[in-house]
């Protein structure tokens, strides 16, 4: 990629200072701190507020009595990514927004970091905490190799199903693997989590894609059912003139260099402007930033009380020292070749939209243009429309794959569903609750079908 | 300004804080560095027949991330030439004449020995001497400590025999190894005793390592019983040290030992019949200088209450302590959440469900999470009919001044258990010799 200023590159070492771990492992003496701190609530709110459902008193006070290692097979029982959850987590919206400490005032229980405490130990150790159940004959296809298929996979395996994912990526992990920000996990960790997911005698085809390597109804006639785990698909586009010059890039490609290439390989321009207000354009101006970038822009079309981005986020954009332009929107990206300045409108809140949210209206002749050499599109994602029409008698509600919110099984009863494609875009520990949840639908399809057949054999 | 001072069998103490005879006040570098730091006293590391001692010595318990709760030690008295400890003693009192030395002392039980080392003891200016009748380990092997202490009249034949020889007043140190510690109190007060100290320390295992299976602390792998104290022991050392100034035949000074850290640990001590308190571990935990709050807090205590003397708190609470069957059973408290402070943690309710007696409710906590708007407060609820106000779920909320016991008057007059059973026409007590004259309870 031609860009018009790139920022000096630099030195592996002060990458992997400036990506070093927000969030450094805890000691055992730490561990042994924070858990301390833990009330061990009956009926606890943090488990509550796990989609999950991680029995997180239980697990620290196994930390607390030393049994390490049955602290992990409490978390990864609930939550076989629970090493990813640990470290990716928005955990002050969740566990630790719920924790009891909050009402009184004081810091909540660190259970994320405890929780990577744990798992991080188990995944040192190599040692494997479960085993697949006796085969039961039966097959599952699962489309996509993301967080919601992991999971989902897994607990096919305990229960003796045959599992096979197939992803149409070189490696699996799905967003888990492309799209976390360096900072909170790198790409080695999350494949150290699928070994383990691996080793339970799940089969991962990458580079298959479903519908052009294989098709649909190959896998309805091989498969007993079929798991769509398919995410999102492209960044939405901008939809003004110069998007496709040098240096105008997505979001999801930026982050996937860093996390694919290595982070010395990934060209940063001097000036970065970055469009959007949730967790991914957060991620892309703080990987920005640690990537040399000098002068970085996020740029919103509404005020900061509106941005989707969680609360930390934006403070660690603010710490990044990242300059916020509000209520500003891309009219056209400027430039002969590579991008050389983005042309921005200025607006105010209109009348309120669907969301509720006022809609931002722009004001005519306040058009100001920014000199940047990059520009990163962070919209939402598409949904995947195209595929998922492919099935047959699949609903669909704007986009999204329509499931029973007790088994996770769609429209056509041989399908289940789970994650983003299913969410219309949620956290990681969202899709493993969405898959586990399908595997038990799957897993109970299979019991009622197995009686069904069995009294039908014993009536022949 | 409050007097913090003490008297305590004719000894001046400017405070009722003394050192126990352990390891901080092995040497008189020890006993100066304390004196300089305000302790009132100090009771020097018991001198006897130099001994040989081993390593390791101290094992502990902590709680959660609370350090040695409980400490426990199988060290055994002074490794030092008794002639050097005397000399240091009376060092200690020339440069420090208004606080309190006492000489603890340990020999083998003979008549001869006690008394000689009993001279040596008034001879070195020591204000008091305390006989070590309360060593649970080691020494007890060897026939002395708590191999005396266990023994009524083992402990009065020698607290006779170091009367003879004593021109100072002569404490008795007990050891808790025994049924009742008050009746062992009773025995050398016949004896002569001028004053009893308690409690020494308890028999103990402090721990097993679980990798190599052996007891902690080890000695090459194996180890021996040794003697607990620190602040867990504080609960049944209160109940000791009443039980003693309560006997009647045990009326004599008390100097209260086991658990004390802090003012107001001593003030406990003084309100159920301590005139001093004696004080190890924290000391070996923190060091000499814990004492300096100590003074602080009791003399701004005395000050809140309106105290002229230390010595006004010594046995205030002993008529508040009675037998159960002269406790009023129509006094009723119930259970009240405050359900602004109540932060939803649940233990009050399954703490009483579980554990006691089904007073409290609890609707199960619906799935929420700051994602999708504010959780839900929780809280718990009392009913009030069914709470028997017996304190668990004020005792396990977290929370301070959350769960509060509330009076209720039940319209009913007092009324004891002694008065119902009179009333009933029955005995109120159960007499033993009867029992077992019928064959035992069970076959009832």
């Amino acid at each position: 990629m031609a860009l018009n200023h790139p920022a000096p590159r630099l030195s592996p070492e002060e990458l992997e200072r400036t990506f070093a771990d927000i969030n450094p492992p805890l000691t055992r003496a730490q561990a042994l701190e924070e858990g301390s701190r833990c009330l061990f609530c009956y009926d606890a709110p943090c488990i509550k507020a796990c989609p999950t459902r991680i029995d997180v008193p239980l697990f620290i006070r196994q930390i607390m009595t030393g049994n390490t290692v049955g602290s992990a097979r409490t978390i990864l029982d609930a939550n076989i990514l629970g090493h990813s959850c640990a470290r990716v987590c928005p955990t002050s919206v969740l566990c630790e927004g719920a924790c009891v400490l909050n009402a009184e005032g004081k810091r909540p229980v660190s259970i994320g970091s405890l929780q990577r405490y744990s798992v991080d130990r188990i995944l040192d150790s190599g040692k494997r905490l479960f085993s697949p159940g006796p085969d039961t004959g039966r097959r599952v296809a699962l489309i996509g190799a993301g967080p919601a298929s992991l999971s989902c996979a897994f607990e096919l395996r305990r229960c003796g199903h045959q599992a096979v994912l197939f992803d149409s990526r070189p490696t699996p992990g799905g967003l888990d693997a492309y799209g976390i920000a360096a900072y909170k996990m790198r790409a080695a960790d999350v494949q150290r989590e699928i070994d383990m997911i691996r080793e339970m005698g799940v089969d991962i085809r990458c580079g298959f894609t479903v519908g052009v390597d294989v098709s649909l109804a190959q896998l309805e006639s091989e498969f007993d059912a079929i798991f769509i785990g398919v995410g999102l698909g492209r960044t939405d586009r901008l939809g003004v003139p110069g998007e496709d010059l040098q240096g105008s890039v997505d979001a999801l490609t930026f982050i996937e260099q860093t996390k694919m290439n290595g982070l010395a390989s990934v060209a940063i321009g001097r000036r970065v402007a970055v469009i959007g207000g949730g967790n991914t354009a957060i991620d892309c101006v703080t990987a920005a930033r640690r990537l040399g970038a000098e002068e970085v822009y996020m740029i919103y079309r509404r005020g900061p009380e509106d941005m989707t981005a969680f609360a930390y986020e934006i403070e660690l954009a603010k710490k990044d020292n990242i300059t916020f332009r509000w209520h500003t929107l891309p009219v056209r990206i400027l430039g002969n070749s590579s991008v050389e300045a983005v042309q921005l409108i200025c607006t105010r809140p209109g009348p309120p939209d669907a969301s509720g949210r006022h809609a931002p209206e722009p004001i005519p002749g306040s058009e100001f243009t920014l000199p940047v050499d990059m520009v990163i599109r962070a919209l939402g994602q598409q949904k995947k429309v195209d595929f998922l029409s492919t099935i047959p008698a699949l609903a669909l509600r704007k986009g999204c794959v329509v499931v029973d919110p007790e088994t996770g099984q769609t429209s056509n009863p041989k399908y289940f569903a789970g994650g983003d494609c299913v969410n219309g875009a949620a956290e990681v520990v969202d899709a493993v609750a969405e898959g586990k949840r399908a595997a038990r639908g799957i897993h109970a399809m299979f019991s009622i079908n197995s009686t069904v057949a069995g009294r039908e054999a014993s009536h022949a | 300004m409050p007097d913090l001072s003490v008297n305590f069998c004719g000894v001046r103490s400017p405070n009722p804080f003394w050192l126990a005879s352990g390891p901080p006040t092995n040497t008189a570098h020890q006993v100066m560095h304390a004196f300089e730091e305000g302790w009132g006293g100090a009771v020097w590391k018991t001198i006897g027949e130099p001994i040989i001692n081993t390593a390791s010595r101290y094992g502990a318990v902590d709680l959660k991330n609370v350090r040695m709760m409980g400490l426990n030690n199988i060290e055994l008295i002074s490794d030092r030439p008794i002639e050097v400890n005397f000399r240091e003693i009376s060092e200690v009192k020339k440069r420090f004449p208004h606080n309190a030395v006492i000489a603890s002392l340990m020999v083998e039980s003979r008549r001869e020995s006690w008394q000689e080392i009993t001279h040596r003891a008034n001879d070195s200016g020591a204000d008091m001497v305390e006989l070590n009748f309360g060593c649970p380990h080691g020494m007890s092997e060897r026939g002395m400590g708590a191999a005396v202490g266990q023994v009524p009249d083992y402990a009065a034949m020698i607290t006779a025999w170091v009367k003879e020889a004593a021109t100072i007043p002569v404490i008795v140190k007990l050891t808790p190894n025994v049924t009742d510690i008050a009746h062992m109190a009773a025995a050398v007060a016949a004896a002569g005793a001028d004053a009893v100290s308690l409690v020494n320390t308890f028999n103990s295992i402090v721990g097993v390592d679980l990798d190599t299976f052996s007891p902690c602390p080890q000695v090459q792998g194996h180890g021996s019983h040794g003697g607990y104290c620190g602040p867990a022991i504080k609960p049944i050392a209160l109940h000791m040290v009443s039980s003693v100034a309560r006997h009647p035949g045990a009326q004599i000074p008390i100097s209260g030992i086991g658990g004390v850290g802090a003012w107001r640990d001593a003030v406990e001590f003084m309100l159920l019949g301590a005139t001093s308190v004696q004080v190890c571990t924290a000391a070996m935990h923190f060091g000499f200088r814990i004492v300096r709050e100590m003074a602080a807090g009791l003399d701004e205590y005395l000050r809140e209450k309106g105290m002229a003397s230390a010595m006004d708190l010594i046995g205030r609470s002993l008529p508040r302590i009675m037998d159960w069957g002269d406790l009023n059973l129509n006094y009723k408290t119930i259970a009240r959440i405050d359900a602004e402070k109540c932060i939803g943690c649940n233990l009050c309710y399954i703490a009483c469900e579980d554990g006691a007696h089904q007073c409290i409710t609890s609707d199960a906590r619906p799935a929420a999470d700051l994602r999708h708007g504010p959780i839900p407060k929780h809280v718990p609820k009392i009913l009030d009919d069914e709470c028997v106000g017996c304190n668990l779920c004020s005792l396990v909320c977290p929370v301070p001044g959350c769960i509060s016991m509330i009076e209720v008057d039940t319209g009913r007059p007092a009324m004891t258990w002694r008065q119902l059973q009179e009333a009933r026409g029955k005995s109120p007590m159960c007499d033993m010799r009867d029992l077992l004259a019928k064959g035992g309870v069970a076959g009832d």
